[in-house]
């Protein structure tokens, strides 16, 4: 069996080594710049590949989901374990907003896979990893970009930090929010995320929104700054190392989460943090 | 413009889904909604049609009877027609983009808008198979969309980088994410109105299942945390304890 694969993210390669070493097959790795279905197809085609994966990025569930329907194969998103039972691949991905873990099978054991990017670390290196693949561009057909509007990132990204520190509506304002939030990030080396509502209210840009529909994130450590905590955020970041909940209200639903849990106005605690840290 | 919104019935967003001791999901007691993603889309056809563009709204949903209740909620809402798939196969992903496919081409569909995803089981591709397997482009994760005169529409995405804004040409599939719109709240005469407008039921041609589930299981438990008193507390723990910072 072979896998081509989307190597967007170093997380995706880790997947392809555990799909290799449980399959006994190989892997291509491919660029992930202006990617299409279309591309995937037939870079599969060229070098003989079965089976597709690529990390649950938007890039990713866009380009294989549609190439999982170009190649009728089935489609695994969100994957967090690759395992071999009984000679069969099995796969882990979760269901309702994280609350149910579904062990699954594809017939044939030839499928499409985007793989969750928290779940899976850097790949092993005994040697050199392949370069990627340049692809010939081919466009889909109707689509046409007309601009990006992705501001330019001073933080490392979402899903690749550390230390993620994410604020919730007692935030405020997009200048409180980047002071006590971007500045504790700062002081952490971290990124800063933010939930639903603060998106919603324009606070936060829509990159920063970590959830079940947001990016999903599990740093060695995460900050939740008068965060809530509802079903959906907690979807995107219960799997962190360790959690740190901060937030006025001691009932709030984020502290049964949390390793530590600090009932305090972020206004007064996050300042004492930049001070003291 | 003939918009079809496939509408996906699922537990309530609030309930907490939990595997029972006996391996199945507990969903006896749960409250069943329209998948919210789903809601938003069906808003969007009915403001298309609001500011003044020729829309007729065909509402769709793949399952049991019970699913005519999200439809009757559809309907209200603004959807002209509705039309049930009947089936009682478990509905993977690429068995619903079939079946839909199956449909929009017997019914001449200019644009699909549909949810990005279904909070149940958080598949996320089944707007992505559909435009696929149509071979029709696809604009996904809206958060603005723009008709641009009858044969193209211009639509802002929420990308992992940014907002990225894309012209797809109709006929085409547009998955809906959060900020594209507030729904609205169903007024009771609406919900009169509803019981008139007309409820196809068609029956689903059987699919074969390609993904088989041999196990739910809960999450692993979080070890439980404690409750520190003071930044002081906080700053010592995080470097003794966790050893974190």
């Amino acid at each position: 069996m072979k896998l081509l694969v989307l190597a967007e993210v170093p997380q995706a390669v880790t997947f392809a080594q555990q799909w290799a070493s449980l399959t006994g097959g190989s892997y291509v790795l491919v660029q992930a710049k202006d990617i299409t279905a279309e591309m995937l197809v037939a870079a599969m085609k060229a070098h003989g590949c079965d089976a597709l994966a690529g990390a649950a990025t938007s890039l990713g569930r866009d380009a294989l989901a549609r190439a999982a329907a170009l190649l009728d194969l089935p489609m695994l998103s969100d994957v967090v374990k690759i395992e071999s039972t009984d000679n069969r691949l099995v796969l882990t991905r979760p269901m309702y907003a994280g609350n149910v873990l579904a062990r699954v099978r594809t017939l044939g054991d030839v499928a499409v896979y985007s793989v969750r990017v928290s779940a899976f670390g850097l790949p092993t290196s005994h040697s050199p990893l392949p370069t990627p693949l340049a692809l010939e561009p081919i466009p889909t057909p109707g689509v046409t970009v007309l601009s990006l509007d992705a501001p330019e990132q001073n933080r490392p990204e979402l899903t690749q930090a550390r230390v993620v520190v994410s604020g919730g509506r007692p935030t405020r304002d997009a200048e409180t929010f980047e002071k006590l939030i971007g500045g504790l990030a700062d002081k952490l080396g971290g990124a800063a995320g933010a939930t639903r509502a603060v998106v919603d209210d324009g606070i936060a840009p829509n990159e920063l929104q970590v959830g079940q529909t947001g990016k999903v994130v599990a740093p060695e450590l995460y900050i939740a700054a008068g965060v809530s905590g509802s079903i959906q955020h907690l979807a995107g970041m219960k799997d962190s190392k360790i959690i740190v909940a901060i937030n006025t209200d001691p009932d709030a639903a984020i502290f049964e989460v949390a390793d530590y849990g600090l009932v305090a106005d972020i206004h007064v605690a996050i300042p004492e943090l930049l001070e003291k840290l | 413009m003939k918009i079809l919104v496939p509408i996906k019935r699922v537990p309530d967003p609030y309930e907490k889904i939990q595997v029972s001791p006996d391996g199945t999901l507990a969903l006896d007691d749960v409250k069943w909604v329209i998948n919210p993603f789903d809601e938003i889309a069906l808003e969007e056809a009915v403001r298309l049609r609001e500011s003044g563009a020729d829309v007729e709204i065909i509402a769709v949903s793949i399952g049991g009877s019970v699913c005519e209740e999200q439809l009757r909620t559809a309907l209200a809402l603004g959807a002209d027609r509705a039309v049930l798939i009947e089936t009682d196969a478990a509905l993977e992903p690429g068995s619903v983009a079939r079946l839909l496919h199956g449909l929009v081409g017997q019914s001449q569909i200019d644009l699909i808008l549909m949810g990005k995803q279904a909070i149940d089981d958080d598949y996320g591709t089944t707007g992505q198979m559909l435009a696929g397997s149509l071979g029709w482009p696809m604009a996904t994760f809206a958060s603005k969309i723009t008709l641009e005169g009858n044969d193209a529409i211009v639509v802002v995405r929420e990308v992992d980088a940014g907002r990225e804004t894309v012209r797809v040409s109709l006929p085409a599939v547009i998955t809906a994410d959060l900020r594209l719109n507030e729904p609205r709240y169903v007024a009771l005469p609406a919900i009169m109105r509803a019981r008139s407008k007309p409820l196809e039921r068609v029956a689903g041609v059987a699919q074969d299942p390609k993904i088989e589930v041999i196990e739910f299981l809960p999450p692993p438990p979080r070890k439980a945390g404690r409750r520190v008193s003071s930044v002081d507390e906080l700053i010592l723990a995080l470097k003794d304890e966790a050893r974190v910072l």
